[in-house]
């Protein structure tokens, strides 16, 4: 397994207070930590040499930017977004500064609180839950973001911010088809996490949540079980539930200057300078008709999507990464169908625009009907989405073939503030 | 219907990963199968074999140039056209299956679309027992299309004069005409529901749901119509006489161009299967979930009509379906009388009952006879086109 660009080089340069779950798997020994390689199935199966050479499989946690975003794509995601219940803004503070060093905790693999899972009092409950035992930091990464309603409520300004909201942070048009269940939807603030095992993260959404506990409750929350996007040229292009290949020509970590472009907010001053080396994180439910697909002709899939099925390449021909020859002429009108899916998304036909996307398949059982309830949870980091999101969703929405069997069914824009160093607190550029 | 893997587990976890990981080959299977292999170039069009028995008969197309290419076989004069693949890009492969007696051929690749194509003479034998194959399949596939042709401009015929009575009816402000009209006349698009849908500009204009519009975006046509005549509790204002004159008026005018344009149309055998798939898509995404009539609650009106339309495709294609597809055949007879019963329960009168009257458990029954349906009929068009 290939390191992310942003794994840690020095463990010990991270504050080693909290338990360390990675520590506790050095003192299992080989056996323990071949039961543990087991359980995973995967992330640490170098894990035997761990005895000798510390096998890292931490994101850095502090850094210009946030963890999450351009870190080589995690398998597993647990998002969930969160609605605050106080009025106090010196709750709201306390609250990120906890969620920060819990974060800090999780991230290097370490249980939350001082005490961890079990070193506290026999008396009182566990400070973290414990479920992430035995399990290494597995490259979580957890994202932090702001929503427009935790600015403003009802037009309202919240906690004295109303003057740094961005300019950016807009209120999402209605997309054609739009679904949108409102409990699915929104959310003053975003949790992202990610990681290898998907135990780490659900483990790190759950004790977020515990510690919002009064401040803040979950609006909404979702789980993704497999990527569907690359972050980095070493990662092979992933399928989405339809079966394609897709997100082929996605932003990459290696690629600094079009992150700089497209991803990274920059610039800014007075009101909005906090959100300088942020991004912008866009989130949407895509729910598939599974069922209708799979009925459809390999023929209809491809010129749906305007790729092969086999090997992702471009029905103007080639390999995957061939570039898509969108003026190569077929034998009624051009060879890449107007309404195909790579046509409408490419950079080419967006004024040059290109996303970060970092999605999830999702499935959440069926509904009602016997039908998988599963899709995409779209995920997209962008330096702005009234360029970067907006224009070509309803550019999608209205041409793209595919949206007769997708439905939008929950929507959320987060602004996402910078990385920060040790001593702070995530967002805290919003409160000073 | 795909089987569900439990997906919570995390030793499922890792199984889901290596099994979607795991494919990356997807390369058609050329191994087993007795496929002609076709290498199309610049300047050579070269087949495995010149030679193979009847019957079903697969090509596989490379093309190793650097245009677009395509492949044919056509009959010993050279002018009919027993099959063909188009659209093949540089580098890739493309399958062609057709259905073909004993007999003389002519293969042709058209690398850049252009001219006669590379030509060779090619000779298929008798065909293996049980492929028996119609010595004149080209005829019964015309038959076939022309049948649908003249159902598609009856259709549309009946779906102006209608939609006129109702214009006159919804103008004039007579509601209870025009409530009784709205199922009934809608019922003829629902039929040809993917013929309309193919005209890109006038299916938004005519069909579009509220949800389906873009922000700001101007609404018309029959589910504007609804909301005014079914409207919701609270919240609505009620379309003034000049607004309703206008909606009217525009949708008889918008009717009556896409009357016009469906005499122009020119149907083929895997247009007419492919559309009876869609059509089950429809109910299946649209009105076995209520979605489709949110105000009038007519669904199974529009239920009825698309398996209608998809009945008659079938229908019309039945032919085509020889010794081998019996199968099938007998599949798609059973399914569709089996979902007709079920619909026929729920008919009042010369109409049906409102989707929001039904319980749960009949909305799962017609549902999951949509999907039994659905399943062969998607394997139609692979069957016709041979």
């Amino acid at each position: 397994m290939s390191q992310p660009p942003t794994a840690d080089k020095d463990p010990s340069s991270t504050s080693q207070r909290g338990f360390s779950r990675r520590a506790m798997l050095g003192a299992l020994g080989a056996g323990g930590l071949g039961v543990a390689a087991g359980a995973l199935g995967q992330g640490i199966l170098s894990g035997s040499q761990a005895a000798a050479v510390p096998v890292s499989d931490v994101v850095e946690f502090y850094g210009e930017h946030q963890a999450g975003i351009a870190t080589e794509a995690q398998d597993r995601m647990h998002m969930a977004a969160f609605d605050i219940i106080t009025q106090d803004r010196a709750e709201v503070i306390a609250l990120l500064k906890d969620w920060t060093d819990a974060i800090e905790h999780m991230m290097r693999g370490a249980d939350v609180g001082e005490f961890g899972a079990t070193g506290g009092s026999y008396d009182a409950p566990p400070e973290d839950t414990g479920e992430a035992l035995d399990l290494s930091a597995s490259h979580l990464s957890v994202t932090v973001g702001f929503g427009r309603s935790f600015f403003l409520t009802n037009s309202q300004p919240r906690f004295g911010l109303s003057d740094k909201i961005p300019e950016a942070l807009v209120q999402l048009p209605h997309f054609p088809g739009d679904a949108l269940e409102d409990a699915r939807s929104g959310g003053d603030l975003v949790v992202q996490a990610c990681a290898d095992d998907p135990q780490v993260a659900v483990h790190a959404v759950r004790n977020l949540a515990r510690i919002a506990f009064g401040t803040a409750t979950v609006r909404w929350s979702q789980i993704g079980f497999g990527r569907t996007s690359s972050t980095s040229t070493a990662q092979k292009t992933p399928r989405n539930l339809f079966g394609f290949k897709d997100g082929t020509a996605n932003l990459k970590a290696e690629e600094q200057k079009a992150l700089d472009e497209h991803v990274w907010v920059s610039g800014k001053t007075g009101n909005e300078a906090w959100m300088n080396a942020g991004s912008y994180l866009v989130a949407r439910r895509i729910r598939m008709h599974i069922e209708t697909w799979d009925r459809s002709s390999l023929r209809e899939q491809e010129n749906i999507f305007g790729r092969t099925k086999a090997q992702g390449a471009p029905l103007s021909g080639g390999t995957e990464f061939s570039e898509p020859d969108f003026a190569m002429e077929g034998r009624s009108g051009p060879i890449m169908p107007m309404d195909s899916h790579v046509r409408l998304a490419h950079p080419d036909t967006n004024a040059g625009v290109r996303m970060l996307r970092r999605g999830f398949n999702y499935t959440d059982g069926s509904d009602g009907l016997g039908r998988l309830d599963a899709g995409l949870f779209f995920i997209a980091f962008v330096v702005d989405p009234r360029t970067h999101f907006i224009p070509m969703q309803n550019n999608l929405a209205k041409n793209d073939a595919l949206s007769e069997y997708l439905k939008h069914t929950g929507s959320g824009l987060f602004a996402v503030p910078p990385g920060i160093r040790a001593g702070q607190y995530l967002g805290q550029g919003l409160f000073t | 219907m795909k089987q569900l893997r439990p997906l919570y587990l995390s030793a499922a976890f890792s199984v889901a990963v290596l099994a979607l990981s795991g494919c990356t080959t997807n390369a058609p299977d050329s191994s087993a199968d007795d496929s002609i292999k076709v290498n199309s170039t610049a300047d050579a069009c070269a087949l495995s074999a010149a030679t193979a028995p009847g019957g079903t008969v697969k090509f596989e197309v490379k093309n190793d140039g650097t245009q677009v290419t395509e492949f044919y076989l056509l009959a010993e004069d050279g002018l009919r056209i027993v099959g063909e693949v188009e659209n093949i890009g540089p580098g890739l492969t493309r399958d062609l299956v057709v259905m073909a007696p004993e007999g003389k051929y002519i293969t042709a690749c058209k690398p850049g679309m252009v001219g006669e194509g590379i030509r060779a003479g090619f000779e298929l034998s008798a065909a293996p027992e049980g492929q028996t194959v119609s010595a004149d399949r080209a005829e019964l596939q015309k038959q076939a299309v022309t049948l649908y042709a003249a159902y598609v401009k009856d259709q549309a015929e009946q779906l102006l004069a209608g939609t006129k009575e109702f214009a006159t009816a919804f103008e004039q402000g007579d509601e209870a005409t025009a409530r009784a009209l709205y199922p009934q006349v809608r019922m003829h698009w629902e039929r040809i529901e993917p013929v309309a849908e193919s005209f890109g500009d006038l299916d938004p204009i005519l069909d579009a749901r509220e949800a389906d519009l873009e922000a700001d975006q101007e609404w018309t046509g029959w589910h504007r119509a609804e909301k005014d005549l079914w409207p919701p509790a609270s919240g609505y204002t009620s379309m003034t006489a000049p607004q309703r004159a206008a909606l009217a008026q525009k949708m008889v005018a918008d009717t009556e161009e896409l009357q016009a344009r469906v005499l122009t149309l020119t149907f083929t055998p895997d247009k007419l299967a492919n559309g009876a798939k869609e059509l089950l898509d429809e109910v299946a995404t649209g009105k076995v979930t209520g979605e489709e009539e949110i105000w009038s609650h007519t669904d199974l009106w529009d239920f009825q009509a698309n398996v209608d339309g998809a009945r008659i495709a079938y229908e019309d294609l039945k032919p085509l379906l020889g010794d081998a597809d019996a199968e099938l055949d007998a599949a798609l007879d059973a399914k569709f009388s089996a979902l007709q019963k079920i619909l026929d329960t729920h008919k009042v009168g010369d109409g049906f009952t409102f989707y929001n009257d039904l319980t749960e458990v009949q909305v799962k029954e017609l549902s999951t006879a949509v999907d039994a349906l659905a399943e062969p009929l998607s394997k139609l068009t692979a069957a016709v086109v041979k």
